[in-house]
């Protein structure tokens, strides 16, 4: 369940011209100014992150400078060699062929994932009650299951044999499936991964879009409509303004979140696809370093993929700080 | 925000008064409209069914005899219904067991839970009730740290690990849990805090409570359902959690739940895929059920987020 990593609900910024005055001023004047007692809260946090995220971030950067292999794992001194796996990265073309079906796959995954969790939403705000709710139990369901397991279903439910798409596909609308292996070729493995990945995802969009929606005052919607404004108009002009901001922040979260893709892919893999033309950049870093132990080599596409992400995320970071005063 | 998004919706799904009928112009518009609800509960009931669907085909296959689910008919209701699905993982005597992975989830999931909350709250409270210097950068280095990839660090987290001797143990994979959840932790609960007044505390202080007695007394009960919701969200996350797992608990006595589920699919994937739907419902089953609890407070602190002044 990639799309419940990290994700800070209360970071969602709001239509901004429904925002009321700003309460901030008057609660941080209440606030204690306290000598070391701040200090002292915030050690035991700061500890955490400084050893388990400080500490191996910075190895990274010395590892992705060194060779560092099956050798130097036995205790082998481990020479530094400039940018030399940098370069050896970059004039990879399986490294590049990494970069560009990740992007690619992240690209029509947000795209589905987006247009479908809008669509969800705006059909939840004209349901009637009964529906409504159904709708959103079935969506919480699939926003509750673990990204591990919801892969390992789906890889059953299109399973070669006996899976029951093939079944399906073949008895109820008589097309030749028997027997049709999803995962052995690459294109319909990325169909399968895409399938899980927006299943999984769609809820998390639509209920977000579906609680931006809410906020959209009637009385604007209606006079819309009076002035004649179509449906499809109404969303371009109204809507779409409204819930800018969500929709940005949306969007940037399933970017990162599609990028940084492994449990799905890699337990894929594992029910039947081919390594070398499915893997994306998480499962290429972990095959390279934990796999071929080329820790260097592994280091120097890490630091990179860090890179790629961190300038990505900037966006979504100011975004939050913009929003909620610190 | 609850309150408006009912009404919202109470006067979106019922039709607006009809003063007067029969004009024929007028019925067909009603027509019109009814036949719209129909396309759109309709649609409601597809993407439930798209959604539900795979839930359901995990329990109903875990539910059927083996040698019936790789029959040429696929049954969309057990025909034999029984529990030795359930039976051969618990027991089975695989080079991976079930109830040591299963030992190994809770203990590692409980400690990260409880640490991350503590550490977190202190945290929290730091940054809502005091002004102090380094105020800002703090909160903004949670928020970097949290869209470091894991994906990339996992390469030095393993030699980091490595070299404290902390692969294959429950501290390691606890330590590196912790640091996963805190800045999310952090976040949330600083919203809970700052939900509630300061104003509150000052008043139980004028009134004779110390400060720390105005905290336990007043602010403390108020929180108490922000803690647990960010827990379970905590819970969830760390329970789920793959690929820091396959890292750190490689040895088979070490794994946890998720990387036990994936070397039993492995392990069995061509031939008894109802064990492996039994224990993927028994490994999703709390997730759901802890999700399904703590929706309704997420979704609500993910709307008050977005009104919020």
């Amino acid at each position: 369940m990639s799309s419940l990593t990290a994700a800070p609900p209360e970071a969602l910024p709001g239509p901004g011209p429904d925002r009321g005055p700003d309460p901030q001023p008057k609660a941080s004047a209440a606030k204690h100014r306290a000598g070391f007692t701040p200090y002292m809260l915030l050690i035991p946090a700061s500890v955490v992150l400084l050893v388990v995220v400080g500490w191996p971030l910075i190895q990274l950067f010395i590892i992705s400078f060194q060779e560092f292999g099956r050798a130097q794992v036995f205790g082998a001194p481990a020479p530094f060699i400039g940018l030399d796996n940098y370069t050896k990265v970059l004039t990879d073309p399986a490294f590049w062929n990494v970069m560009v079906r990740s992007i690619l796959f992240c690209v029509v995954n947000v795209v589905v994932t987006m247009v479908g969790g809008t669509l969800v939403a705006l059909l939840m705000t004209r349901l009637g009650k009964f529906f409504r709710v159904l709708m959103s139990v079935g969506l919480l369901l699939a926003w509750a299951m673990p990204a591990l397991t919801a892969t390992i279903v789906w890889g059953w439910m299109f399973d070669t044999s006996y899976g029951v798409v093939n079944y399906a596909l073949t008895n109820f609308f008589g097309l030749d499936f028997h027997a049709h292996s999803w995962l052995i070729n690459p294109l319909s493995f990325f169909f399968v991964a895409t399938l899980i990945i927006v299943w999984g995802a769609i809820p998390f969009v639509a209920f977000t879009v579906y609680a931006g929606l809410t906020q959209i005052p009637d009385e604007i919607m209606e006079a819309a409509q009076l002035d004649g404004a179509r449906s499809t108009q109404r969303f371009r002009l109204i809507t779409f303004p409204y819930l800018r901001s969500i929709f940005l922040v949306v969007t940037i979260l399933q970017v990162i979140w599609d990028l940084r893709v492994f449990t799905q892919i890699y337990a894929l893999q594992g029910i039947g696809g081919i390594r070398e033309q499915t893997s994306t950049l998480g499962v290429y870093i972990y095959q390279v370093a934990l796999g071929s132990g080329e820790y260097g080599i592994g280091g120097a596409i890490a630091v990179i993929t860090v890179f790629f992400m961190m300038a990505i995320s900037l966006y979504y970071v100011r975004q939050s700080l913009k929003e909620e005063q610190l | 925000m609850s309150t408006a998004s009912a009404s919202v919706s109470v006067s979106k799904s019922t039709p607006a008064p009809e003063p007067a009928r029969g004009t024929p112009a007028r019925s067909t518009a009603k027509l019109r409209k009814r036949l719209m609800s129909i396309v759109l509960s309709a649609t409601a009931v597809v993407v439930f069914a798209f959604s539900a669907f795979p839930v359901y085909w995990m329990v109903q296959t875990s539910f059927q005899p083996n040698n019936e689910i790789i029959g040429s008919e696929v049954n969309f209701w057990p025909e034999t219904f029984t529990f030795r699905n359930y039976e051969t993982v618990l027991f089975a005597t695989d080079r991976a067991q079930f109830l040591p992975a299963l030992g190994n989830s809770l203990v590692v999931t409980i400690a990260t839970v409880v640490i991350a909350l503590v550490f977190a709250f202190l945290a929290s409270l730091a940054v809502t009730r005091f002004r102090f210097r380094s105020r800002k950068s703090f909160i903004l280095t949670i928020l970097v740290v949290q869209m470091i990839p894991g994906e990339a660090m996992i390469v030095s987290t393993y030699r980091v690990l490595d070299d404290w001797a902390l692969l294959n143990t429950i501290a390691g994979l606890t330590l590196v849990y912790v640091a996963t959840v805190l800045p999310f932790t952090i976040w949330t609960l600083r919203g809970f805090v700052n939900g509630v007044p300061v104003d509150l505390e000052e008043a139980a202080m004028i009134d004779g409570l110390s400060r720390t007695g105005a905290f336990w007394k007043i602010t403390f009960p108020l929180l108490a359902p922000g803690l647990v919701a960010t827990g379970v969200f905590g819970f969830i996350q760390a329970w789920n959690e793959f690929l820091l797992a396959l890292v750190v608990m490689s040895r088979p006595d070490m794994m946890t739940l998720p990387v036990w589920l994936r070397t039993f699919q492995v392990a069995h994937g061509t031939t008894n895929w109802a064990a492996i739907m039994a224990g993927s419902t028994l490994m999703s089953i709390p997730v759901i059920v802890f999700f399904l609890v703590i929706q309704g407070r997420m979704t609500q602190g993910l709307v008050s987020g977005a009104v919020k002044g």
